[in-house]
């Protein structure tokens, strides 16, 4: 393996990343899942490569002007349906991800089906690492602030949460205005790095596989996400070589991890430097113990 | 300070409660007994806003409340406990109490993000208020348990403490003595007096303890079948035929 193809995998793996801590939040701290995810992630897309393309913006502006319209749609999204009991939020995501897909499918001033390519290549491990850090320094923060915690107190009893004056609506729509964001974002990083934009790259599938990775990852953590998408992304494309058993192979992964460890891989714990100290002297002093 | 004013509530062709008055008073410790299904619940789930009602008015403070969402209830002082405990089941003691005291911090979204500004501030009076508060409530011993692991009456405690971090004005209490001892029943009793006057906050309790509501309630409701039996001190309502009768006829279905 040399080291252009592993910059690939984490170049890819940081891509995912963008959109998975924007899921992570909505799914894993506010517990709301999203079907839909792929379409905010093409909005995204297709929003920056033409503020790049046609306005001539540079690569931050338009990645960021594509976050924030795949943000602006996704609060009609959850006006018409976050106040409704049940899962209509959920069949309203998956509705809307097939539906961004069809309508990009015959927009032929995107290149529709056919797919759009010439997008310039602006993507490096260098602006993907920075992208993804700034990404989960933001989420960190807002994870240990009162409005982190209400989106928590969201997830864990909606109805004990409002009778302590928790605007729960209020909540999970900003919630899935930043999840949005973060998956614009990182549509927008796949034209930019693939230099080719083509509506069926944003299919359910990769909506599925972003909800995966979190649970995967384990509901409510950042860390989880973060191991979680470097596995699940990595596996894959190491795993091509053997491509007809790639796709069992990660089935199995996934199962095995979801069986050996239902809570997801870091179940809701974070790992932090405090932890890890922790560690070493839990470590220090059983290997005292053993010599004494 | 909270008024029920011909409050019915149905449910498709139920009627779980009908024609309800009731004024609970300022600083004072008001009680709801009833057979089970009699519509206590209910009633608390209206005043709380999670139930709209069908008919009547709720006036706190003077202000009809009935049409208002439940968070806005809730900023106006009024919380509660539930009868099936609802916490936070997966958040360490800590983070449920530091949770309910959102409301005694400013700082916005921006903020937030950025660590900027009010933040430091206010966050570091948040979880001052919830060590105070779990000190107060003798939790501090527990800090780090989930919710879930603590036995059942420290979890009824937990409940209570989280309430308070809104600082309500009025706590509405819904069995929160249900499935204790009588040992703990007799604590909860002298923390429930003890809530009042160090919070002077109003209290309105769902207790079938028949010790703990006649020991600290200065006024009790009797609902049967949705209405309003009879409404008066303890002393009053223990004596009441009617009273006996609603609560015999109950036992007699038990012991069958
Ligand atoms: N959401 C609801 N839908 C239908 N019926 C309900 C609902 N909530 C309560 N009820 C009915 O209202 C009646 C009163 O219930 P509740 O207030 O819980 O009684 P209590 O708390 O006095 O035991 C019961 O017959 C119950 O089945
Ligand atoms: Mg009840």
């Amino acid at each position: 393996m040399d080291w252009f193809y592993i910059k690939g995998i984490l170049i890819l793996s940081g891509i995912n990343l963008m959109a998975v801590l924007g899921l992570s939040l909505l799914t894993g701290f506010t517990g709301l899942f999203s079907f839909g995810h792929a379409g905010f992630m093409a909005i995204g897309a297709y929003t920056a490569a033409t503020m790049g393309i046609k306005l001539g913006l540079p690569l931050i502006p338009s990645l960021l002007i594509g976050g924030l319209i795949s943000g602006v749609i996704s609060l009609f999204i959850g006006k018409l349906t976050l106040n409704l009991k049940g899962d209509y939020f959920c069949i309203a995501t998956l509705g809307f991800g097939e539906a961004i897909r069809l309508i990009l499918d015959n927009v032929q001033y995107f290149g529709g089906a056919r797919g759009w390519p010439g997008i310039p290549l602006k993507i490096d491990l260098w602006n993907v690492a920075i992208i993804n850090v700034v990404g989960i320094l933001i989420l960190i923060n807002l994870i240990n602030s009162r409005h982190g915690r209400n989106m928590i107190a969201v997830r864990e009893e909606e109805l004990a949460a409002k009778t302590i004056g928790i605007d729960t609506f209020k909540h999970k729509m900003i919630s899935l205005f930043i999840s949005a964001v973060y998956a614009g974002i990182a549509g927008g990083m796949v034209g930019y790095y693939t230099g080719f934009l083509q509506p069926k790259m944003f299919s359910m599938n990769k909506s599925t596989e972003l909800t995966i990775i979190v649970i995967f990852g384990g509901i409510g953590s950042i860390s989880g996400s973060v191991l979680g998408t470097l596995l699940l992304t990595a596996l894959p494309e190491i795993l091509r070589a053997f491509a007809l058993w790639r796709l069992v192979a990660y089935g199995a992964a996934v199962i095995f991890i979801m069986i050996s460890r239902p809570e997801g891989l870091m179940g809701g714990k974070e790992i932090t430097l405090k932890g890890f100290i922790r560690l070493l002297n839990i470590r220090k002093r059983s290997g005292k113990a053993a010599e004494g | 300070m909270l008024e029920l004013k011909n409050v019915t509530k149905t449910f498709g062709g139920l009627t779980a409660v009908e024609k309800v008055d009731f004024i609970v008073r300022k600083d004072s410790i008001s009680g709801l007994i009833g057979p089970n299904g009699a519509g206590k619940t209910t009633i608390f789930n209206l005043i709380t806003g999670i139930y709209k009602v069908t008919g009547g008015e709720i006036i706190f403070k003077g202000i009809p409340i009935q049409n208002l969402e439940p968070h806005r209830i809730a900023g106006m002082g009024i919380t509660r406990t539930f009868q099936n405990i609802r916490l936070f089941k997966k958040l360490s003691v800590y983070d449920n109490i530091l949770t309910a005291c959102h409301r005694n911090a400013g700082y916005n979204l921006m903020e937030s993000v950025l660590r900027l500004g009010r933040y430091k501030k206010e966050e570091r009076n948040l979880r001052q208020d919830t060590e105070d508060l779990m000190e107060i409530m003798g939790l501090s011993k527990w800090r780090d348990h989930t919710a879930h692991s603590l036995p059942y009456g420290l979890q009824r405690r937990l409940e209570i403490a989280r309430a308070l971090a809104v600082k309500p004005e009025l706590l509405l209490l819904d069995e929160p003595a249900a499935g204790m001892n009588p040992d703990e029943t007799l604590q909860l009793m002298n923390l429930i007096r003890e809530i009042r006057d160090r919070f002077k906050c109003t209290i309105f309790i769902i207790e079938h303890h028949m010790d703990l509501v006649m020991g600290i309630c200065e006024n009790i409701m009797v609902l049967n079948f949705g209405r309003k039996l009879i409404e008066g001190p303890p002393e009053m309502v223990q004596r009441d035929p009617q009273v006996i009768e609603a609560y015999l006829g109950e036992g007699a279905k038990l012991g069958a």
